[in-house]
């Protein structure tokens, strides 16, 4: 096979590592994207394509490290950079878009999303009684 | 015998990838609401990182790193200003 020329003095363990990682991570981003398209409501969709920002970011970076460190014979950390953004992006992103969400479907008094807490009417024991 | 794997594997994982944004792009088209088109938007980004990523393991070029760094920070930048515009209807206050 003449594709991928590059990759021929790749050592055989370095090779199963790196096809191993990327198969698992992108199956596991298949499985998470699967779950988007499939799962009925919003808030059951919002946890699948999570799938694809965890273990399949987690498993494409293993790969792309192992092959570059070993292809180049010097250690490349830079895909850490692209691991740590995504794993302290997701949580910020999809939780500013579950509030937003809820936030819509309570303004339109959806009876499927639970209602707010009530606010607690505020202590008065610093303010003088109005008779004094 | 283990390059054969390699090809193989990285030519799999190309069509998960490209499986996964399909199916993004339906939720997309298809999704009953606006929140529901932004998280497919951010779905189709993170694959599309991904997807440039093993682009990179593909051809052995560095370029393609830097690619799905910019592709992922454009998508957390774009993923926050839509979700600040459902919540609040105009995302500069």
């Amino acid at each position: 096979m003449s594709m991928m020329d590059h990759a021929k003095d790749l050592p055989a363990w370095a090779a199963i590592a790196v096809s191993a990682f990327l198969v698992i991570g992108s199956v596991l981003t298949l499985i998470g994207a699967i779950g988007f398209a499939r799962l009925p409501t919003f808030y059951e969709r919002i946890h699948a394509p999570t799938l694809g920002t965890s273990w399949g970011t987690g498993g494409i970076v293993m790969a792309s490290m192992i092959f570059f460190t070993v292809l180049g014979t010097r250690l490349v950390v830079h895909e850490i950079l692209v691991g740590i953004f995504v794993t302290v992006t997701t949580p910020v992103t999809l939780m500013l878009l579950a509030r937003a969400a809820l936030h819509r479907d309570r303004a339109e008094g959806n009876p499927q999303v639970p209602a707010e807490a009530p606010v607690e009417p505020p202590a008065d024991e610093g303010l003088p009684a109005p008779g004094e | 015998m283990s390059h054969t794997i390699l090809v193989w594997s990285v030519t799999f994982s190309q069509g998960c990838l490209a499986l996964a944004m399909v199916l993004a792009a339906l939720r997309m088209s298809r999704g009953p609401r606006a929140q529901d088109r932004v998280l497919a938007l951010d779905t189709l980004y993170a694959c599309s990182m991904l997807m440039m990523m093993v682009f990179g393991i593909r051809t052995g070029k560095d370029l393609y790193f830097e690619a799905s760094l910019v592709i992922g920070m454009l998508g957390f930048v774009a993923t926050v200003a839509l979700a600040k515009f459902l919540m609040r209807g105009e995302v500069i206050e």
